[in-house]
């Protein structure tokens, strides 16, 4: 977000503003870096003290700082200045997407699992006497029906409450005609409520009233951990969008900018882009000249020069001049949106992976409820009363409820992507962990992903670098960039004077010189090449500096380690043959593919996966979403496109490619330990449901052997990703 | 059996206090930032005046 403070002054924000309850005009900024006391108190003194401001206030979780304004004297653009010269870059959020962001469903969440909690607590309360009558205490029967009248009155309408996320989910799957985790779930509980009820009415022993709501409270710890870890994720993506595709600026009448979300602009529109932002749109070139950096569209590295009448593509990076752009797509009509298509179409096909838990829900649902059956018919048929067949069958229900079952996975998950999560690596869902865990084929993109995607000078000479630094360092061109970076500490050249698409000029030293292209620097003859830079004083001999974009340090480990996993590897690539070639070789890589457009990249993916193959694709480019969105497993670095990103199940932040081993060993860490959870819930329910079957359950049984076999389950979840 | 039912009715009705504070702290938002109210009690200067 290179904005300079002059430009953001002149803009209007005011489509990013809202009305407060009290009329106040405020607005939602995402703040960048903020993270510590320190930042918080800061942000706070500075941005309360502006003048027109009369609150701010941010959320450290989130990253989020509301501003309110007085009325009638919202300058959000001077707000942005004061953050960014705080040193913490902001991004206006779009006022819808703020709304969202408020977590409805996990405050519905956390409020049953507060009602499960005092439910079960409570109920417990009369459930110790009852426990105690069983063993032969005193406890009259008057006093029991006591008891277990108290037990009701607190229990059920608490279990009635804190049972809704499981009754709605479950009738909305039997709608569909499935059976998800939560219809034995539900039928387990309504059935225990109304049964006990009977029992308490009848003045019979045996309520289970403190099970049901116990059972609830520990499925919804579950239940809470999986919904924390989506909602950190998807707000984690959101943001990520929020900070690459920010608004567009668009020149109204009289010059005025605008700063327009991106799905107000109109084609027609006048838009300006100054170098270092993305181009918003596609559009044609009205006015300026300069290069753009198509590398995250097409995989191309080199730099592409643009001018009047040019074509630009949404996503393009503008690399050296402010460019004026008549817009000739809307942001949804954009090339972009035929890629968007191919995404939502890979997306659509992924959403019919079944989960392991659900997979497990199909085996179990049908034999306990059978079970269930069974044991009611059997028992009325070898002459015990109907009362009593129902309430063995009621206990079968009860004891193999999935209570281990419902906690087993999202307890993995979580402590996986806590792992993950430390290491740089951000799960966006339960189901990619499981997905990735399964895969057998890896499939690389080149630019961006196994190289660093942007240009190293290669052949450094020292005494050259110098000479050339002062002017490099005048210039934001990733060539003279790289340059810079080579030379590290040196002096400004003066009276700089950069020429877009061709280089820069200015004073080194007294003497005129020349940093760009061969024809700008004046050499006779050369061929023109975006991979290389020339350099000479006036009048004197011109120095060549060659670039490549090299390949990552760690790219050889990481090919090796996942070679010893037992995966394939294979390179697509949008890029010239030439290129691809050399890395691949420099990698050991023996399957490769170059110059592919994003559908046939997408189409290679899917030919693997009518193989047979489970195919993890790692790639960053707009080129690479669809295929992304098609592969079994996807990962995208923290450097791609929003697109990508959204169409990847992990991103992975920081240089490293040894993200992507990390991030396999801890899914199929998280696998074994789920089906190790399974395994023990089903070794659980063989020695508790025959048990139930025959009579030997009673409520304080069931009580024990329920928190029992969660805590194991929890136990066992911890150990994911540990080292061994 | 009477004082039984008079305690057990004044302990539920405590708990059901405890669950009205409960339904308090989430209504108001005081989970939806932890870290942030965390770090704003180490603050020696009050800043965080409420937003709405």
């Amino acid at each position: 977000m290179a904005m300079t403070s002059h430009a953001l002054e002149r803009q209007d924000f005011s489509a990013f503003l809202r009305d407060g309850e009290d009329g106040r005009p405020s607005i939602d900024l995402l703040v960048k870096g903020a993270r510590c006391t320190a930042c918080l108190s800061k942000i706070e003194r500075e941005i309360s003290a502006m003048p027109a401001v009369t609150s701010a206030r941010l959320n450290l979780t989130s990253g989020k700082l509301s501003v309110a304004f007085e009325r009638g004297r919202d300058d959000a653009g001077a707000v942005l200045e004061r953050l960014e010269n705080l040193g913490y870059p902001a991004t206006p959020f779009d006022p819808a997407k703020a709304l969202a962001a408020h977590d409805a469903e996990g405050r519905r969440l956390t409020m049953a699992l507060g009602v499960a909690a005092f439910g079960a607590g409570n109920a417990m309360m009369f459930s110790v006497p009852i426990w105690a009558g069983l063993f032969g205490q005193e406890l009259g029967p008057a006093t029991r029906t006591m008891m277990q009248w108290m037990s009701a009155v607190i229990a059920a309408p608490c279990a009635v409450y804190a049972g809704m996320p499981f009754f709605t989910s479950a009738w909305r799957s039997l709608r569909k005609g499935r059976a998800n985790m939560d219809v034995p779930i539900s039928i387990g509980v309504i059935l225990t409520l109304v049964i006990s009820f009977v029992e308490t009415v009848l003045g019979g022993a045996d309520t289970y009233f403190d099970a049901a709501i116990s059972l609830l409270f520990l499925l919804l710890i579950g239940r809470w951990l999986d919904h924390r870890l989506r909602a950190s994720a998807r707000s984690a993506a959101s943001d990520l969008l929020a900070m690459q595709a920010p608004a567009a600026v668009v020149v109204g009448e009289g010059g005025v900018e605008h700063r327009t979300p991106l799905d107000d602009v109109r084609a027609g529109d006048l838009l300006l882009v100054r170098p270092g932002e993305r181009i918003p749109v596609d559009g044609v070139v009205e006015g300026g000249v300069s290069e753009l950096d198509n590398a995250l569209l097409t995989g191309e590295t080199a730099p592409v020069r643009v001018g009047k009448n040019d074509i630009c593509r949404a996503g393009a990076l503008n690399l050296t001049g402010t460019l004026r752009l008549r817009a000739t797509a809307r942001s949804e009509d954009s090339a972009v949106a035929a890629i968007a298509r191919l995404v939502e179409a890979g997306a659509q096909s992924r959403s019919l992976y079944v989960r392991l838990a659900d997979k497990a829900a199909a085996l179990y649902v049908p034999v306990v409820h059978s079970a269930a059956a069974i044991t009611f018919l059997g028992g009325w048929a070898l002459g015990l009363s109907p009362r009593e067949a129902l309430l063995r069958a009621v206990a079968v229900l009860i004891i193999t409820c999935p209570c281990a079952l419902g906690l087993a996975v999202p307890a993995v998950q979580i402590t996986a992507s806590a792992r993950l999560f430390r290491r740089g690596v951000l799960v966006k869902s339960g189901a990619a962990l499981e997905r990735l865990a399964e895969v057998d084929h890896v499939v690389f993109d080149k630019t961006g992903v196994l190289t660093e995607g942007r240009p190293r000078l290669l052949d450094p000479v020292p005494a050259a670098i110098a000479m050339a630094a002062p002017l490099a360092r005048a210039s934001a061109h990733p060539l003279s960039k790289a340059l810079s970076a080579e030379a590290g500490v040196s002096s400004l050249a003066q009276d700089v004077v950069e020429t877009p698409g061709q280089g820069v000029e200015g004073w080194i030293g007294g003497r005129r010189a020349r940093l760009g292209r061969a024809a700008f620097v004046g050499v006779p003859g050369a061929v023109p090449s975006e991979t290389e830079l020339w350099f000479g004083f006036d009048g004197d001999t011109k120095i060549r500096f060659a670039f490549a974009d090299v390949i990552r340090p760690d790219a050889v480990e990481t090919i090796v380690a996942l070679r010893q996993r037992g995966l394939t590897i294979e390179i697509l690539s949008g890029d010239l043959a030439a290129p691809v070639a050399k890395v691949a070789q420099a990698l050991g890589i023996e399957t490769w593919r170059a110059g592919l457009t994003p559908a046939e990249k997408s189409e290679a993916i899917a030919a693997r996966g009518r193989e047979g193959r489970r195919v993890l694709m790692v790639g960053d480019g707009l080129n690479d979403a669809p295929a992304l969105a098609n592969a079994h497993a996807a990962m995208a670095p923290g450097s791609a496109l929003d697109a990508s990103q959204n169409a990847a199940d992990l991103v992975f932040s920081g240089e490293g490619l040894d993200a992507v081993v990390a991030a396999l060993d801890v899914a199929r860490s998280a696998r074994r330990r789920a089906l190790e959870n399974f395994a023990f819930a089903a070794l659980y329910n063989l020695i508790a449901a025959p048990a139930a079957m025959f009579g030997f359950i009673n409520p304080l049984v069931a009580a024990l052997a329920m928190s029992g076999s969660s805590l194991t389950v929890t136990l066992n979840a911890l150990r994911t990703g540990a080292r061994r | 059996m009477s004082i039984l039912i008079f305690l057990a009715t004044v302990s539920i009705l405590l708990a059901l206090t405890g669950l009205a504070a409960f339904w308090w702290t989430v209504r108001s938002g005081q989970y939806d930032d932890p870290l942030g109210d965390a770090s704003r009690i180490l603050l020696e200067d009050p800043v965080d005046r409420p937003l709405d």
